[in-house]
């Protein structure tokens, strides 16, 4: 089967995702892959919206984060500062799954602004939401972008949600509770962070891509692994998982 | 007690030029009605509070009628930006806009520390990021800081609360005496409620009693101001148990929230033309 690059994001993204875990979503891409990985190899996977619909079992794509079904086929709804006070704060969910506009090579997340400054910035974008929070209290977090030179950057114009700052032992200084960013899943392959530096660097590679378009499309002076894996293309169950619940293509 | 009035009366007696609103709903049960009549009403300088500002402050942002946006994620869900809220912010159209931003923990907690009484709330929340470094740069004071606990000496963050002075929301329903009910994703509209001086709240019916729902919220008809009935007043937003969300008119609502003349051309045919009781469609 012929499959897209976003496809394959989506697909990568999914697997990135094991049976049982709990797991924050957000909107968009982060939700598809989160819907694909319970409709395949993961279907106890435990899908949890920040409108406080906690279990959901979505039978297609949700819109918004607040869809009708997420609320019908949840396990329980709560109400907006219990989500984030009693279940987000303290570190019982397992994985925030997330997207960006810009992201640096310390994982930070700018979703606010990009050009100009914070007062008259040059495009405004949608702001925080929830990410912030989950970036700093989800054991783990995934991010989940296309990779470019103007999503990828040295140093992202607005920290809206910290990932490792400018380096070792800033999330301990600034106390967050979880471990930060541990794979950014792109449509190029996958990044992980240095086991020393904590810099991004790309470990994993789709089928046919090289490591050289990889750092044409980075912003940064991209680390390629010695040897990076060689992700497995979508499978023909994956692929129809996906298109069955209506993922876009593009 | 709460009193059950027309829509148009309810929206003109409690709310007025210069306040601060808080039309909240998460997603779901979005008072869109009540946030057209505040449109048809022409009120001009209010300070809007919300977590998602959605189409609904899009259109009121468009309309002229915000001085102020306090606000935690202004997009289209699903679909893009918010057209108007990024032209007021980007080029002051058609007024400046101040804004003042926050995450969606932090809006919560500021509803909660209002509800209770209290000044602040404390939250893990916003250690390391721009918002806590910018938080009063736009103008007024800072409403993030950080906070050591007196007991363990841990570092965390305080904001401070909102008391907005009308809350507005949508409800599945009222009984005669103006208690409310509503369920399903119930966001922050008991804490919006009980942090604000006064309250409007729309519904979906008034009915003769209120037999219980699971996970129901239930709001006392003595902290509710104005109760009005507005079959569909969520529109395009949804009324769980009455309408399914709109998605269609969402994604619509891009093409005519992009361009400033079919903006204006939406709120003359859509708003300024209707009366209070004939729902607006988004279709331009």
């Amino acid at each position: 089967m012929t499959y897209s690059a976003d496809e394959m994001m989506t697909v990568s993204a999914a697997r990135a995702l094991r049976d049982g875990m709990t797991c924050f979503v957000g909107i968009g891409r982060p939700s598809a892959a989160a819907n694909l990985a319970r409709a395949t190899h993961a279907p106890s996977l435990v899908l949890i919206y920040e409108s406080g619909t906690l279990g959901a079992k979505p039978d297609r794509l949700p819109l918004s984060i607040g869809d009708g079904m997420l609320a019908e086929t949840a396990d329980a709804v709560v109400s907006v500062p219990e989500i984030f006070n009693y279940w987000l704060q303290p570190g019982r969910i397992d994985v925030g799954f997330l997207g960006a506009a810009q992201i640096d090579k310390f994982g930070n997340i700018n979703t606010t602004i990009v050009g100009g400054d914070y007062l008259s910035p040059k495009v405004r974008l949608p702001g925080a939401g929830g990410a912030p929070e989950i970036a700093a209290s989800c054991r783990e977090v995934i991010v989940v972008v296309r990779q470019s030179h103007r999503s990828f950057v040295e140093r992202v114009d607005f920290v809206t949600s910290v990932g490792y700052g400018s380096g070792p032992g800033d999330r301990e200084r600034l106390g967050l509770t979880g471990a930060g960013p541990q794979k950014i899943i792109t449509d190029l392959g996958v990044l992980e962070p240095d086991p020393e530096t904590l810099e991004f660097t790309m470990t994993g590679l789709y089928p046919g891509v090289s490591a050289s378009a990889a750092k044409e499309r980075t912003g940064w002076d991209l680390a390629i692994a010695a040897d990076p894996e060689i992700i497995a293309a979508p499978t023909p169950a994956e692929l129809s998982a996906l298109r069955a619940f209506g993922a876009s293509k593009e | 007690m709460a009193e059950i009035v027309s829509l148009a009366d309810a929206v003109g007696r409690a709310i007025h030029d210069g306040d601060a609103v808080a039309m909240e709903g998460f997603t779901h049960l979005i008072p869109f009605a009540a946030g057209h009549e505040v449109i048809r009403q022409r009120r001009r300088d209010l300070t809007l509070i919300r977590m998602t500002p959605d189409l609904i402050y899009d259109q009121l942002i468009g309309a002229g009628c915000a001085r102020k946006l306090i606000f935690s994620w202004g997009g289209n869900p699903g679909v893009g930006s918010l057209h108007r809220f990024r032209d007021a912010v980007e080029h002051a159209w058609p007024v400046p806009l101040q804004i003042e931003e926050h995450s969606h923990a932090g809006m919560a907690n500021r509803y909660v520390a209002g509800a209770s009484g209290l000044p602040f709330a404390v939250l893990r929340g916003y250690r390391g990021t721009g918002l806590e470094t910018l938080s009063g740069a736009a103008g007024g004071a800072p409403t993030i800081k950080p906070i050591t606990c007196p007991f363990t000496g841990e570092v965390l963050t305080a904001v401070s609360a909102l008391r907005p002075d009308v809350a507005v929301i949508h409800a599945q329903r009222a009984d005669r005496a103006g208690n409310v009910q509503l369920w399903g994703i119930t966001g922050v509209q008991k804490e919006a409620v009980l942090a604000s001086r006064r309250s409007v709240v729309t519904v979906e019916e008034i009915v003769d009693e209120l037999d219980p729902r699971p996970g129901a919220v239930v709001l006392p008809s003595w902290t509710v101001t104005y109760v009005a009935q507005v079959p569909d007043g969520a529109r395009p937003s949804y009324a769980l148990g009455y309408s399914v969300r709109d998605n269609d008119s969402y994604v619509a609502w891009d093409a005519i929230a992009r361009d400033r003349d079919a903006f204006t051309r939406w709120l003359d045919e859509q708003i300024y033309a209707m009366s209070v009781t004939t729902g607006p469609a988004v279709q331009p």
